[in-house]
């Protein structure tokens, strides 16, 4: 079992690597045609600088901001013995120092880590969740959290979202610009126009699909590395059964958050194909397949 | 003169090298170090408990002495395992001491004021959670170890670390200690 949790670990941070250098190279081309369309290069370092910085911030200030957001409150050892004793002993376990901790009011059972550090790292779990697991459970649950912090999924996610933003941000300066009908040099006829237009709309969803399986990979990786850290397995599985089998969307939730819970915020209901390819999550039964070693 | 600065510069990669991986081995000789002192950490928590525990025991039960004298005989022999002794033999200290205290909660389970007992029941989690804290420090200590082990026996570390005498430092055997961790000191009520 140890043995295949570590295959996974290490086959899922390469196909991460490799997604991510897969994005990289295509917004580059992008922004690479964009630009010598319109014979200006400026246009690449402004969109690239509003992307940027707009999501550093975000990623700078994601521990305060989020948990604003979902609206938590700290996590005490006398009124949360289980939460609490359960997160300080699989810090112990990872070698991370213990997390700011918190409890958001919802029956519907879900979990999030965020934070731009190790140091800034916070772990907010639902009341329904610590009413429904028990401590192997919950404890499978916030390794999996820990995981996050640990691999540093909040980075990964905001070069992801940078990258994504940078290309939707591209692609609208030029429509803009096409249609506004800026200069434009003779020799590059309207069939080239037409499929830089097709590309430049295609583009932004594409990146968009890439970011959301990097952030189902990121998934399977917390899954596997968060099993490591409990050495056993079993206690996720059974938990993202648990909690998949409620079938509410959590009172608060925003796409913005969406791919740091530990089930998707939005309810099982919201699982069709089309909601798959656009998922921040792999479905549960694969999680599990994966975490038990059955199936694929 | 082109040789000699290729030699020159060959030597110089392989120094560079040599020192890297050297400095590589230091680090990760000195977590396992702290990750083993980390252990001890919450295993002297368990040892500050105990005395708590027996008094609160005693009370209800003071004719048990058998079973006191046996956990503080456990808990002496464990505290007295010295620093130089292998990952082994501590473990088994430990499980000598996890079994003495079992069989306390054993106790228990025949007077029901005792079981009623706030300051019991209060012990009995902290007891069990310093359990699952001495566990994942054993997890954590074994991951650094194994981080350690497998650059020194991995190809070109292991030339180095012969080089430098880095030896590989011993796993606890968690299997074992692992199951007695799932089925928690705490008996069914």
């Amino acid at each position: 079992m140890a043995t295949t949790l570590y295959q996974q670990r290490s086959q899922n941070a390469w196909r991460t690597a490799f997604l991510m250098a897969m994005f990289l190279a295509i917004v580059l081309a992008i922004g690479y045609g964009v630009s010598w369309y319109y014979q200006s290069p400026s246009l690449l370092y402004i969109a690239m600088g509003i992307a940027v910085v707009m999501n550093v911030w975000a990623f700078w200030f994601s521990d305060k901001q989020v948990l604003s957001m979902t609206g938590a409150k700290p996590a005490t050892r006398e009124e949360h013995f289980d939460l609490y004793t359960v997160t300080e002993n699989m810090a112990i376990a990872a070698g991370l120092p213990m997390p700011k901790l918190y409890v958001i009011e919802d029956p519907a059972p879900n979990a999030f880590a965020t934070g731009r550090d190790e140091k800034h790292a916070v772990v907010a779990a639902t009341t329904g969740l610590l009413a429904m697991l028990d401590r192997q459970e919950l404890e499978g649950v916030i390794a999996h959290e820990l995981s996050h912090i640990q691999n540093r999924d909040m980075l990964v996610m905001t070069v992801a979202v940078v990258l994504a933003g940078f290309l939707a941000i591209l692609a609208d300066m030029f429509l803009r610009m096409s249609f506004s009908g800026g200069d434009r040099d003779s020799n590059r006829g309207g069939l080239f126009m037409i499929l830089a237009i097709v590309g430049i709309i295609l583009a932004p969803i594409a990146a968009q699909l890439i970011q959301l399986a990097i952030s189902r990979r990121r998934e399977f990786l917390a899954d596997a590395s968060g099993a490591l850290l409990t050495r056993y397995p079993e206690g996720l599985a059974r938990a993202l059964q648990k909690i998949s089998g409620y079938d509410a969307p959590m009172q608060r939730t925003s796409h913005a958050t969406a791919h740091l819970f530990i089930a998707n915020p939005y309810g099982k209901s919201a699982m069709n194909f089309v909601n798959g390819l656009f998922a921040t999550h792999p479905p549960v039964e694969k999680r599990v397949q994966a975490l038990l070693g059955t199936g694929v | 003169m082109t040789t000699l600065y290729t030699v020159l510069g060959v030597l110089a990669v392989i120094g560079v090298a040599v020192a890297l991986a050297y400095n590589g081995f230091i680090a990760k000789r000195n977590q396992a170090k702290e990750a083993w002192s980390d252990i001890d950490v919450q295993l002297k928590r368990r040892y500050d408990l105990i005395p708590n525990l027996i008094n609160t025991v005693k009370g209800y039960a003071a004719h048990e002495a058998a079973a006191f004298e046996n956990v503080s005989n456990a808990r002496a022999a464990a505290m007295g395992v010295g620093a130089t002794a292998t990952p082994a033999q501590h473990a088994e200290a430990e499980n000598m001491l996890t079994g003495a205290l079992k069989s306390i909660f054993a106790i228990a389970e025949a007077y029901p004021d005792l079981k009623a007992n706030q300051n019991f029941l209060q012990l009995q989690k902290e007891l069990a959670d310093t359990e699952d804290k001495i566990q994942a420090s054993r997890r954590f200590y074994n991951q650094t170890v194994m981080a350690l082990n497998t650059a020194i026996e991995s190809f070109p570390g292991n030339i180095i670390a012969g080089m430098f005498k880095f030896v590989q430092m011993d796993l606890f055997e968690l299997s074992e200690a692992d199951q007695a961790a799932k089925e928690p000191v705490a008996v069914s009520f």
